[in-house]
């Protein structure tokens, strides 16, 4: 949109905060140079002087702690607002893209892509001797656009979650390049009041996960090397607390258009299947009687190996039933046929009373017909990467969790050639173990796939449209689900409204388990801090 | 483990009711679960669970006060009865509220026998001796250990399953305050022995042990002959041994091991072999995939706890509350003291048909007016019981005055 003459509209004394502007309902009418003041404090703020010079920016790291002042147009909101959202969905792809996170290589590649668009994190970053006057422009853009997309995000929990969880690995992608390059992380952290000998442990959660700092009577003592962590840590959990923050304080975001039809605009983001309720009509249907053949032909090496041992047991232990059994319902099969089908198999091993009291409620209530009724969504790849496994599962990513002579022994049973067991190796050595399933998947149907594997129903389906149609499997790039209802806003890996099953749930095992759960309102899973230290479990190996 | 008289015995709904009237001891375990606190925030919005006949499960029970709850277990009797969060409202109430989400529960952790099936010969599933069972007391030592030294938690309540395990409940409360992102990292933190049926080795070490790695081991080095070597025989048949060394990862060395094997007479001695042979392969160095800490790993793997992470990790996970009755065993879920975790046996716990035989025998001698459950094996646990009620009251008064505090402040 040209930009008209300047009408610039002194919103200054006379005009209330940003989110108290309910006569600007309709921007259409407004000059595009329309001045916007952005005031992210309270009435307190207003009383403030006008502060015109931006504040120097001394570091190309941020920590975000105070929000920017000054003024912006409409359309540099939008456009900062948009760029940095590219940015975030830069991390994203790079997230699902196989490459361990945090490595050399992956932050490489995330640099690559920050250059080759010309975003502002490279000019942000440089070294201030030279350029100063673009770097400090490049720095406030930084400042700028976080802030606005904190408002835009703050307002659901799934919102918040997308954007604190992308946010901090941009940050910690920056913090390591920053470490690596050499610039001066002294200077952030003492700007940022940031020092760490001992803590307590509760704030040193993914340290103390893997075992990497030592801890006495309840506090860690971290080692400088694991900065990085403790500072993301830190980051996250300021973040997540000023979002529900700042979601408290602005309750009228929602009717403010300017924001609704900046989301509504970048909203076609891509959100990837979760492969909840299916519509009928939208897949096929797959009854018990087919099950064993399609395990051989189209199921993921996870679920072929939850087939096979339930043949061969006709029993499988509580996670692998709630993996298979959403896997099964997602494929097509129905709640009927689902009780028959398991019922088929334990019947093997108990009686009828036994399994309809223990085992079929679990059934049911993956289908929504128990407990508080969500629909369930199937667990996605990283989610069974990340997966806790203990002596006696099944359950799990075969390329990950099986010894590698067995997993070779598995693949050599399913026919797959040699030189693409050893392609395979390679792989899972490397650990790009999505990777290594997609060549599995390319060799049992013999052609190519760009797609990668993401998810054990896109690998079926994906097999399913090959196989039955002969169409080319997708290529490059994911498809993008286009939801323009601004309210619905899906991170790519957790579920939207229906929660993705955690691992707590009424435990139908005999009573010797002496244990039973219930699932909560708030999804355990995708807690910020147990998401991110899974997913960053893959970068920090021990050894 | 001798014939039950549990679930399948006629008499068991008569013996759990007169368990419930005469012998369990509600005033302790009120004091326990109120932890000195206002009951409007704490006792009132704590869940429970009762199994009555028929493996019929009724959970969002809570109660208002102590005569509230003893009034509803002697009515209802149940077969056994679990405990959940506290809550933000009353679980009897949850259908009422929009957002009902527990708040706080104690940390704990469950250590089931069957997890150790694979290294153990005497028994398997839901059976135990005590030559298995020794298998727990290193359990026990390993993670009261851990508990207190790395975390500082301090009143650590540990106490049978019933019939083939242990729970543990961390009672502090700060423990009890913790985020489900912190149970699950503390669980993680604690957890060493990892993967399933498809995972040959399950212990892998970096180059530098934590300190909490080499406590362990410490520990389990001191029962490895007599619990692995001795009573499980783990070194004792070809199928056995050839199992073993599995874990080692170089196919040449396996070999070499495999044909020394024969030569010596029991597990013992060829542990002895193993040792020296992959000290020697590991000092020489050649070998990428030995590893300098292979031994240890192949320790721990054959001695350290076993826990069910998924149950530390829930913060409304429900867990079968201590002085209940195990359905199937008739065993009360005593208490037992971790520093005299050796001279525990789980095949002297009380059944629920002895205690009432115990009380009679004891009045027929004398007529005294005391708590029935004196009279009885109980008294012991008991005994402990109301020693970690002592010490966690003068950590509730410290809290309840912190907190008086703070409103004064405001």
């Amino acid at each position: 949109m040209a930009p008209q003459s300047v009408s610039h509209i002194d919103m200054y004394e006379s005009t209330p905060p940003l989110y108290l502007l309910p006569s600007l309902t309709n921007t259409s009418t407004l000059p595009q140079r329309t001045l916007v003041r952005m005031e992210f404090g309270g009435r307190r703020a207003l009383r403030r002087k006008r502060i015109q010079a931006e504040a120097s920016y001394s570091s190309g790291l941020q920590f975000y702690k105070e929000p920017p002042t000054g003024n912006v147009s409409l359309t540099e909101f939008d456009e900062m607002a948009f760029e940095r959202l590219k940015v975030l969905r830069a991390v994203e792809r790079l997230n699902l893209s196989g490459y361990i996170k945090n490595s050399e290589e992956w932050i490489t590649k995330l640099y690559e892509e920050f250059a080759k668009n010309k975003f502002f994190i490279i000019l942000a970053e440089k070294n201030t001797k030279s350029n100063t006057d673009e770097v400090q422009k490049a720095r406030r853009q930084d400042h700028v656009s976080h802030f606005i997309l904190r408002l835009a995000y703050c307002r659901t929990e799934e919102l918040r979650r997308w954007f604190i969880a992308h946010e901090t690995d941009l940050f910690k992608a920056r913090f390591l390049q920053a470490t690596r390059i050499g610039s001066d992380i002294r200077n952030f952290l003492a700007i940022n009041n940031l020092h760490y000998t001992s803590v307590p442990f509760i704030d040193a959660l993914e340290l103390v996960r893997q075992r990497k700092v030592f801890l006495k009577q309840g506090y860690a003592y971290v080692p400088e090397t694991d900065l990085a962590t403790l500072v993301t840590s830190s980051f996250r959990s300021k973040l997540s607390h000023d979002m529900t923050t700042t979601c408290r304080a602005l309750p009228e975001l929602d009717s403010d258009e300017r924001l609704v039809n900046l989301l509504h605009d970048f909203d076609q983001r891509y959100t990837g299947k979760d492969y909840s309720s299916k519509k009928h009509g939208d897949t096929c249907r797959i009854t018990p009687d087919m099950i064993d053949t399609l395990a051989n032909k189209s199921f993921p090496p996870c679920m072929r190996q939850l087939n096979d041992t339930l043949r061969t047991t006709h029993h499988l232990k509580y996670n692998g039933r709630v993996i298979y059994g959403l896997f099964l319902k997602a494929a097509g099969l129905n709640l009927e046929d689902a009780l028959f089908f398991w019922r088929s198999h334990f019947l093997k091993n108990m009686d009828v009373d036994t399994f309809d009291k223990r085992y079929s409620y679990g059934i049911r209530y993956n289908y929504g017909k128990e407990g508080k009724k969500t629909d369930f969504s199937p667990y996605g790849c990283i989610k069974i990467i990340m997966g806790n496994i203990a002596p006696g599962d099944v359950h799990g990513c075969p390329f990950k969790h099986s010894d590698v002579a067995i997993l070779r022994q598995r693949l050599v049973a399913y026919k797959v050639s040699n030189q693409v067991i050893d392609e395979i190796m390679e792989l899972v050595n490397k650990r790009h173990y999505q990777i290594a399933c997609q060549r599995y998947w390319e060799s049992i149907h013999g052609v190519p796939i760009d797609a990668g594997i993401n998810h054990p129903n896109q690998f079926f389906e994906e097999s399913q449209k090959f196989l039955n149609g002969g169409v080319q499997p997708s290529q490059g790039k994911k498809q993008s689900e286009v939801k323009t209802t601004p309210t619905f806003m899906y991170s790519s890996q957790s579920s939207t409204q229906s929660s993705t099953q955690s691992s707590t749930q009424p435990s139908t095992q005999p009573s010797g388990g002496n244990t039973m759960t219930v699932s909560e309102e708030i999804d355990m899973y995708f807690d910020d801090d147990i998401e991110a230290a899974m997913l960053e479990q893959n970068s920090c190996r021990e050894d | 483990m001798p014939p039950s008289e549990g679930y399948e015995c006629d008499m068991f709904p008569d013996y759990v009711a007169m368990y419930y009237k005469r012998i369990f001891p509600y005033n302790q375990y009120f004091r326990w679960l109120s932890y000195g606190q206002d009951l409007k925030q704490c006792f009132q919005k704590r869940e429970f669970c009762f199994t009555l006949a028929d493996d019929v499960y009724v959970r969002f029970l809570s109660f208002k006060d102590q005569e509230d709850m003893e009034a509803e277990i002697k009515k209802r009797c149940p077969h056994k009865i679990d405990i959940g969060a506290i809550y933000n409202f009353r679980p009897k109430d949850h259908k009422t509220v929009t957002v009902f989400s527990p708040r706080s529960k104690e940390l704990v952790f469950d250590i089931d026998m069957t997890d150790y099936d694979e290294i153990r010969i005497c028994c398997s599933g839901a059976e135990i001796c005590n030559k298995c069972w020794k298998y727990m007391t290193i359990a026990v030592k390993v993670l009261d250990l851990a508990l207190r030294q790395d975390y500082g938690f301090k009143h650590i309540l540990w106490v049978y399953s019933g019939r083939r395990g242990i729970h543990c409940w961390v009672c502090d409360a700060s423990a009890r305050m913790l985020s489900q992102a912190a149970r699950s990292a503390v669980a993680e933190y604690l957890q060493v022995v990892k993967g399933g049926d498809d995972t040959n080795k399950k212990v892998t070490l970096p180059f530098k042990l934590h300190p909490s790695i080499k406590r362990a081991e410490t520990i389990a080095k001191k029962y490895f002959t007599e619990v692995v070597l001795e009573d499980q025989d783990m070194l004792g048949t070809p199928e056995r041994w050839k199992k073993f060394l599995k874990h080692i990862p170089d196919q040449g060395l396996q070999d070499t091991l495999d044909k020394l094997m024969p030569q010596c007479s029991n597990s013992s001695q060829r542990w002895n072999i193993i040792q020296s042979e992959v000290t020697k392969a590991i000092n020489k160095g050649d070998k990428k995939s030995l590893k300098k800490n292979l031994l240890t790993e192949i320790i721990l793997q054959y001695t350290y706890p076993r826990l069910d992470i998924n149950v530390t990790k829930g913060l409304n996970h429900l867990l079968k509350s201590p002085f209940s009755i195990h359905p199937k065993t008739g065993r009360v879920c005593v208490c037992f003291n971790p520093q005299k975790a050796d001279e525990f046996n789980p095949m002297n716990v009380p059944l629920v048909s002895q205690l009432l035989d115990e009380i009679n025998a004891y009045d027929g001698e004398k007529s005294e007016n005391m708590e029935e459950y004196k009279k009885t094996s109980m008294k012991e646990c008991m005994v402990l019981f109301d020693s970690f009620l002592a010490s966690l009251a003068r950590e509730n008064n410290v809290q309840k005055a912190e907190e008086n505090d703070k409103r004064l402040e405001f």
